[in-house]
């Protein structure tokens, strides 16, 4: 490895240009923010075109001991990579459509902003339990801000429900990690999941975890600070949020819960599949009937994610790597519907869909590139969003055939409601003058919507360069969790092939 | 007898003493001479607690001890008195005749302090405690022409008298029933007798109960909100500070060395006291209009969080508690401290806490620092306060105390709620009338160097301050 401490750098580059925005005028933070967050994914870029797939399991190692049993200890693998490229990438797009729809107190907006990135960075780097978690936990505050400042109408409930439901959740998960640390005797997350608790002590740490990714994810029923915190966040935050926020609750399953607790994992796999499948069947059904484009797409986030918890709990490959692409694939296009949201929101400050209509006369590129974002989201092949569900969808089968016949109609319903809200939106005669009178795209909206739709087309197109890092960590983490895994419910019997003569006499 | 080991409470008496004459004969004018003169001995009292005679050990008698434990707390005093000072300073100058007498009163109220975290025996312990006690009650009806501040002494005065005398009657009986007052012959009284003893049961409960009422833990926090919200709010500062850091080192020394061998006795009412004194904290609080009661039950709610680490025992526990109660007045001076910001045009002090609406776009440094306070106070990573509620956690999950630490953790969660009523009332609303400009650079700048502790860079003094409570926390046992 190179001597420069690039991960350090990426959490501290950010918190420092924030520190240096709250002094800055509303332009020259703007300025500030984009130009650091297209420096820092540069240095993504870098990270990922040096990282070794067929290398080390960590790279890019730091290790700094602060005392109290706590270090600054800093390492990526293959699945923390590509959490991280997809928060750089993310980044500068949510900078980029804050520049016109913030005009009150911008330089703290860009610096709530740069100061999320660097504790989400934190958390995909962090390789010591209470590091992991002051990070983990720490991403409350500035989101917490961005909702209840700059929010909608009802935003201070939402940013309330926000930090309250998330902090209860993630409270006992302390309690667990100070009991693992005690247990093991380090804090070292390399060393953790490796390291094998007592059975009956893992169930316990287990809920614990479960508590606080379950709140995260979300999953049903603790999902429901998402419509609230989605409809009043505005635009950029609502992308953070669906883009990178959830899916620290599935790295935190992939991290903690299945390599330190396999045999406890796989106990717990018939309630998590009954949560999941729950989650697909009724957050699809109430997505359906929403009004608020928002809500439609925070619940669908509810549902997709349900597919992440269906795959990773498979205890397969096909599962995880699945459960992985649909967390990718999620954060970029649930991240691009809720802008395509802030695009027509700016004009006509209305979420109602039913203000809308018949977009794909007077807006078509924007109907465009809406129209393969909701391709995407529904799962067409081609797209993001099929490598994801498909593989995930394979995954469950082995283990459940049931749970896959479930989670399968959550690709019809999610079909339903995503083709339903583009039909409204976009097709259909012109009844509103207003929105019949909105211009398409500009140039900057889409410069933001365009590196989208090529980073979705090619994760749907050739998704083994985004599988090629994560290949070996799934399969050290498949090694890890082999001992407890599952017998599927599928029985594969070899069939007796009939003799070549008897059909050729029958034939004649 | 070795004199050089309380060369510290002697610096502070004499200079009490003569503080009190200049302030006697010279009257108004002597105001800044006392305030600076008291500010100077508490460091050099400071200063004098490094030097060597500091470790001698039991002292005059086995009546108290010089050891690292009281000289750490004694530390927090000094430092903790010396802001006291120093930001009555300019309160009280403006408009208030009897300015010259408030250092000499906390200096007197520090010597008490001095030796209550040294006592280890009951009688210098109360002693001690009598002195801090009745410095405190004249200084919360200091300004005696305020009806709201004369009333807080009243209720100081007359509840801390009955607090007092539950103390004594505890420490009546534990001396009715082992024949000494001294610590260690408790503590070896205990050994012999076992708990089964119900005059050492009684005795214990009683003499708990008054300290639990000089920490303000529930159901001996009844006084808190009152006196926090009618004394004068550079006392409060005082009140919210130095005597919390003494009177918790005390009930500490009083638990793990005296009532050591009967802790499975003591353990259930302090997990009691911990955790009534988290909730009540936190439930308590949500209706409060007044930031100083606020800031009470905050400290109700802190003292609950730091019992847990005296629950928990050990030198884990115990080194949690000092870690705690360091952390713990560097977030709630710095909390005081904006709120001695808090006035209105005409320069008369504001106590409401919707005067703090929209206040980070008229004084955006004022609500940071204010908003660090109180999510520190909160516990929420990655400020510093998240840190010493995790050693606190992490003695109770070392000692397999999973319950109290569940609970206790589900409290912090209710506890953010109203921590969050501040922010929002600063953040999120709209502005209302500013408040007036200015204040002493030297409080500016206490209040950034507070910011400053409790912000992530605390978490470089993990190591050093580690080591300090651990070391102070090891001459215990």
């Amino acid at each position: 490895m190179s001597g420069i401490p690039i991960l350090s750098i990426l959490v501290l580059l950010p918190l420092v240009a924030g520190i240096v925005a709250l002094f800055q005028p509303a332009s020259g933070a703007r300025w500030n923010a984009l130009i650091t967050t297209l420096i820092s994914l540069g240095l993504g870029i870098w990270l990922w075109a040096t990282y070794d797939p067929n290398g080390a399991q960590w790279q890019f190692v730091e290790n700094y001991a602060i005392g109290g049993g706590i270090s600054w200890a800093m390492g990526i693998d293959g699945i923390a990579l590509m959490l991280i490229m997809l928060t750089l990438f993310l980044m500068p797009i949510c900078i980029g459509a804050s520049w016109r729809a913030i005009e009150k107190r911008v330089p703290e907006y860009m610096a709530a902003f740069l100061l999320m990135q660097a504790l989400m960075i934190g958390v995909f780097c962090a390789q010591d339990l209470l590091l992991f978690y002051i990070f983990f936990e720490g991403g409350l505050i500035p989101m917490y801000l961005i909702i209840g400042i700059w929010g909608g109408a009802e935003r201070i409930k939402a940013s309330y429900k926000f930090f309250l439901y998330t902090l209860a959740g993630s409270v006992l998960m302390l309690i667990a990690m100070l009991a693992m640390i005690y247990t093991a005797g380090t804090s070292s997350i390399p060393a953790l999941m490796a390291y094998n608790f007592d059975p009956s002590l893992q169930w316990w740490l287990w809920l614990a975890f479960f508590a606080s990714f379950a709140v995260k994810m979300p999953m049903w029923p603790v999902h429901t600070w998402l419509p609230d915190a989605h409809v009043q966040a505005p635009t950029a935050g609502s992308v953070i949020l669906a883009g990178v926020l959830l899916k620290m609750g599935g790295y935190g399953f992939i991290r903690f819960s299945l390599p330190m607790f396999p045999e406890a994992s796989a106990e717990f796999i018939p309630f998590v599949f009954v949560l999941s499948g729950i989650a697909v069947v009724v957050t699809s059904l109430i997505a359906l009937v929403q009004h608020d484009m928002k809500k439609l797409i925070a619940y669908s986030s509810v549902a997709h994610m349900a597919f992440v918890t269906f795959g990773l709990f498979a205890f397969n490959r096909q599962g995880i790597e699945g459960a992985l692409i649909v967390m990718l694939s999620h954060g970029l296009v649930s991240g691009a519907l809720f802008m395509c949201v802030g695009v027509i929101y700016d004009r006509l400050h209305t979420r109602e869909i039913a203000r809308y209509g018949g977009l794909a006369d007077n807006m078509p590129i924007y109907s465009l590139l809406f129209l393969l974002f909701t391709m995407a989201s529904v799962g067409l092949p081609g797209t993001s969003g099929f490598v994801g569900e498909f593989l995930s969808l394979v995954g469950t089968y082995e283990v459940s055939s049931w749970a896959a016949v479930v989670a399968t109609t959550g690709i019809i319903l999610g079909a339903a409601y995503m083709l339903y809200l583009y039909w409204r939106v976009c097709y259909g005669k012109q009844v509103n003058a207003d929105a019949a009178a909105m211009k398409d795209l500009s140039v900057r909206e889409l410069w933001l919507l365009a590196p989208i739709a090529a980073a979705v087309l090619w994760m749907g197109i050739y998704p083994e360069s985004f599988l090629k890092p994560m290949r070996a960590d799934v399969g050290r983490l498949l090694e890890r969790i082999e001992r407890a895994k599952p017998a599927g419910d599928a029985h594969l019997t070899a069939g007796k092939p009939a003799p070549v003569q008897a059909h050729s006499t029958e034939a004649h | 007898m070795n004199f050089a080991a309380i060369l510290p409470e002697i610096i502070l008496t004499i200079g009490a003493l003569v503080l009190m004459m200049v302030a006697a004969f010279m009257g108004r004018r002597a105001s800044a001479l006392c305030s600076w003169s008291a500010v100077a001995l508490l460091l050099g009292a400071a200063m004098a607690l490094l030097g060597e005679p500091q470790r001698a050990g039991a002292l005059f008698g086995g009546l108290i001890a010089a050891d690292g434990f009281g000289a750490f707390g004694k530390l927090l005093i000094y430092l903790c008195a010396a802001v006291a000072v120093v930001i009555a300073h300019n309160w009280f100058e403006r408009d208030f005749e009897h300015a010259a007498e408030y250092p000499v009163l906390i200096l007197l109220a520090v010597v008490g302090m001095s030796v209550m975290v040294s006592a280890t025996n009951l009688m210098s312990l109360y002693v001690g405690l009598e002195l801090n006690s009745l410095a405190a009650y004249v200084l919360a009806s200091y300004r005696r022409t305020d009806e709201r501040s004369a009333e807080a002494g009243l209720k100081y005065f007359v509840l801390g008298a009955l607090a007092s005398g539950i103390l004594l009657y505890g420490i009546s009986l534990l001396y009715g029933f082992t024949g000494t007052t001294q610590f260690d012959g408790v503590a070896a009284a205990f050994l012999r007798d076992g708990t089964g003893s119900i005059g050492l049961l009684f005795g214990l409960v009683f003499t708990l109960a008054g300290l639990a009422f000089k920490i303000s833990a529930v159901p001996f926090h009844m006084w808190t909100p009152d006196v926090y919200e009618g004394a004068p709010t550079p006392v409060t500062a005082f009140f919210a500070s130095a005597p919390k850091v003494a009177a918790m080192l005390l009930g500490v020394r009083v638990c793990l060395d005296a009532l050591g061998p009967a802790i499975d006795a003591w353990r259930q009412i302090m997990t009691f006291a911990a955790l009534a004194s988290i909730f009540l904290g936190a439930v308590a609080a949500y209706g409060q209009t007044n930031i100083k009661r606020l800031l009470a039950y905050s400290s109700i709610n802190n003292v609950g969080f730091a019992l847990i680490g005296l629950v928990a025992g050990g030198v884990a526990g115990a080194s949690s508690v000092l870690f705690y109660m360091a952390v713990y007045v560097v977030m709630t001076l710095g909390a005081f401290l904006c709120v001695l910001r808090m006035k209105n045009e005409n320069g008369e002090p504001l106590e409401g806490i919707d005067s703090l609406s929209g206040l980070s776009q008229s004084r955006p440094g004022l609500a940071a620092a204010l908003a660090v306070f109180m999510f520190s106070l909160a516990g929420i990573p990655p400020l510093f306060g998240f840190w010493p509620k995790l050693m606190v956690f992490n003695a109770a999950v070392a000692e397999g105390l999973y319950p109290l630490a569940v609970a206790g953790i589900l409290g912090t969660v209710i506890g953010a709620f109203y921590y969050l009523k501040i922010i929002k009332v600063m953040y999120f609303d709209a502005p209302g009338a500013p408040y007036a400009r200015g204040g002493s650079g030297l409080e500016g700048a206490l209040i950034a160097l507070a910011a400053l502790v409790v912000s992530p860079l605390g978490y470089l003094l993990i190591g050093p301050l580690g080591q300090l409570t651990a070391n102070a926390a090891g001459s215990l046992f």
